[in-house]
């Protein structure tokens, strides 16, 4: 690798770097900063630098790095997954239908989204790839009684977890929020510490607005955690550092993919070095 | 969380008394602050810089007007810059083809493919009196093509019978075919989500494309986009071609730097906007509205 001075252009190439990752001009400027206070005027390589950098996320990330994982005692688990329109919630509920199923947990899904077109159908789909019951109603039903009934039945049945999935929703539309409170309030009733986890999947892609799904969701429903999908692609889903610093909101996993094998745990440090480009 | 331009701008010029045409220095000053505001808003980076570099040479040496102070005069030259970069003359959906005319919609996966279909397929039927076939080549995402079907009856529209286990060219040519039969005006492909990088999928939608041979291949993209926007909307164009973009989820509360990013990557104007969930919820693409937007106003 050729060496070069670490000087004022290269750290503004850097913060670039990090600005084109979505993770925003205050964060990034912060971590270039906290570089240029240890290595400014030394000779650096490229690789190095990209390290260095992400050293400097790491810390960031690794507090917030905490798996979903399932409370076996509680019979059912409550997990309640929320998020913009479009996100990856019906599909991240397969992929941890299946991830739970395979460790022998008894699984439950219901089909909580009774307004998009097509959505429950969506979700019986992975029902049966996963082979897990679906609870649903028609399209058009209410949905924090759909949410009410598969608590009940899901005690009933012994389940281990249940997954809710709920329609999208942009956050600035208060009364969708509304509808989501409802949702939680009514599970309340069957079960007043549940739900046990409430989940917000956030597309990678997403840019600063992210920082307002966080807010919204958290004020209205108490959002517990966090799932990154779709860093299959070129996004790095650098906000989710800036979310870091400023919710605290544990990250549980990532989606890299559309099948039901393709959601890993979040790991701070693969995380940081796929942001700044290095490899594993 | 993101201030007004107005009120960056305002801490800046508050400084000056001297009235007279902008300087370079009060300028660059300002223009550090549109470049702050830019990234807020989700513009990329590269065409941040490449319109902080246009306005910078348009304001400077510009005569303050008369009841403006140079904050004001600064953001509405950066403004009108924003809307000339944004607009466009060709924003209808153009359909100056032999009929069947067929539109191609694709995007990233949850981009909004499916819904901007079916609302599309509203909207050239109510105003334009169209006759139109909706058809879902989405053979991958679980009950995608339902969705479609459900959206078309919602419109009430016909959409193309669904042929289990056919795959996505084939089902773009009895697409064309039906609607030559059928007598229909306008053909609406919505595609399954892919990313730009999926080799397979977008030599895929290469192939429908050739054999659809669309009047617009319509580029669907989330208003809450990132800086991924150019990537995508690079990719997407060099490989597909595209002729208009269709951004959704205006209705939300992003600040939708998204659409200058693609519109200035790919130069395919922006067509329509999706404003809701509900397939009435099209509009017609307004760049000063979007403009504005972008700039926090
Ligand atoms: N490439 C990729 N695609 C994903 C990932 N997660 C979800 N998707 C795709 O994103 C699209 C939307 O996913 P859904 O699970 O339907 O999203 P949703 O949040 O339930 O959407 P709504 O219910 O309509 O709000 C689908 O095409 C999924 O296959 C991921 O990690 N990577
Ligand atoms: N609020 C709002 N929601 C929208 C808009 N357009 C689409 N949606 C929602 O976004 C989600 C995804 O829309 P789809 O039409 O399924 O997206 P898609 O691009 O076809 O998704 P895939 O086929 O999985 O790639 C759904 O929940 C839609 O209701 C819009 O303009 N505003
Ligand atoms: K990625
Ligand atoms: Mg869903
Ligand atoms: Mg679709």
């Amino acid at each position: 690798f050729t060496k070069r001075k670490l000087d004022d252009e290269a750290l503004e190439e850097l913060e670039d770097l990090l600005i084109t990752s979505d993770m925003g001009i205050a964060t990034a400027s912060k971590i270039v900063q906290g570089i240029a206070k240890s290595r400014f005027g030394k000779d650096i390589s490229s690789e190095e630098l990209k390290a260095a950098l992400a050293d400097e996320i790491v810390p960031i990330l690794e507090p917030v790095t905490k798996p979903l994982n399932v409370q076996t005692g509680r019979k059912p688990h409550v997990v309640l997954v929320c998020g913009v329109n479009g996100s990856g919630k019906t599909t991240t509920i397969g992929k941890l239908a299946k991830i739970y199923s395979d460790q022998g947990l008894k699984v439950m899904l219901a089909a909580g989204d009774t307004f998009r077109a097509a959505a429950v159908e969506q979700l019986k789909v992975w029902g049966e790839r996963t082979n897990v019951p679906v609870i649903a109603k028609e399209t058009g039903a209410d949905a924090a009684a759909l949410a009410y009934d598969a608590v009940v039945q899901a005690q009933a049945d012994g389940c281990d977890v249940l997954l809710i999935d709920t329609a999208g929703r942009l956050q600035n539309k208060a009364h969708l929020m509304d509808e989501l409170e409802k949702v939680v309030r009514v599970i309340k009733k069957v079960d007043e510490t549940a739900p046990h986890d409430t989940v917000l999947v956030l597309d990678s892609t997403v840019g600063q607005n992210a920082h307002s799904q966080v807010e919204t969701f958290d004020k209205i429903v108490n959002v517990t955690g966090l799932i990154v999908t779709k860093l299959d692609g070129t996004a790095k889903g650098g906000v989710t550092v800036s979310l870091a610093e400023r919710f605290g909101k544990p990250v549980h996993a990532i989606g890299v993919g559309e099948t039901a094998e393709d959601l890993r745990p979040f790991e701070a440090r693969s995380f940081a070095n796929a942001l700044v480009g290095l490899d594993d | 969380m993101f201030e007004s331009l107005q009120s960056r701008l305002g801490g800046i010029f508050d400084k000056l008394t001297k009235r007279g045409s902008l300087s370079e220095s009060d300028v660059s000053e300002a223009m550090r602050e549109v470049r702050v505001a830019l990234l807020e808003a989700d513009v990329a980076l590269s065409v941040v810089k490449d319109f902080v570099k246009k306005a910078k040479e348009k304001a400077i040496g510009e005569e303050v007007l008369k009841g403006i102070n140079p904050g004001q005069m600064v953001i509405k030259i950066v403004h009108d810059c924003m809307v000339e970069m944004l607009g466009s003359d060709d924003t209808a959906i153009n359909l100056k083809a032999v009929p069947p005319v067929a539109i191609l919609m694709v995007g990233l996966q949850g981009a909004g493919k499916t819904t901007t279909s079916a609302k599309i397929g509203l909207m050239l039927k109510k105003k334009e009196r169209k006759k139109v076939l909706l058809a879902s080549l989405d053979v991958y995402r679980p009950a995608a093509q339902q969705q479609l079907e459900v959206l078309a009856k919602q419109a009430e529209l016909n959409s193309l019978p669904i042929v289990f286990g056919e795959q996505p060219v084939a089902i773009a040519k009895r697409a064309m075919v039906e609607a030559r039969k059928g007598g229909y005006d306008v053909v609406i492909l919505d595609t399954a989500g892919r990313l730009h990088i999926d080799e397979k999928l977008m030599d895929e939608v290469a192939q429908v494309r050739d054999v659809a041979n669309p009047a617009e291949t319509l580029l669907v993209t989330d208003a809450m986009t990132g800086q991924d926007s150019v990537n995508v909307a690079k990719e997407f164009n060099d490989k597909i071609g595209i002729t208009g973009i269709a951004l959704t989820r205006v209705d939300g509360d992003a600040r939708g730097g998204a659409a200058l990013s693609m519109k200035e990557v790919t130069g395919a104007p922006i067509k329509v906007m999706g404003v809701g969930e509900k397939i009435n919820e099209l509009e017609a693409f307004h760049a000063d509205r979007v403009a504005g937007r972008i700039l926090g106003m």
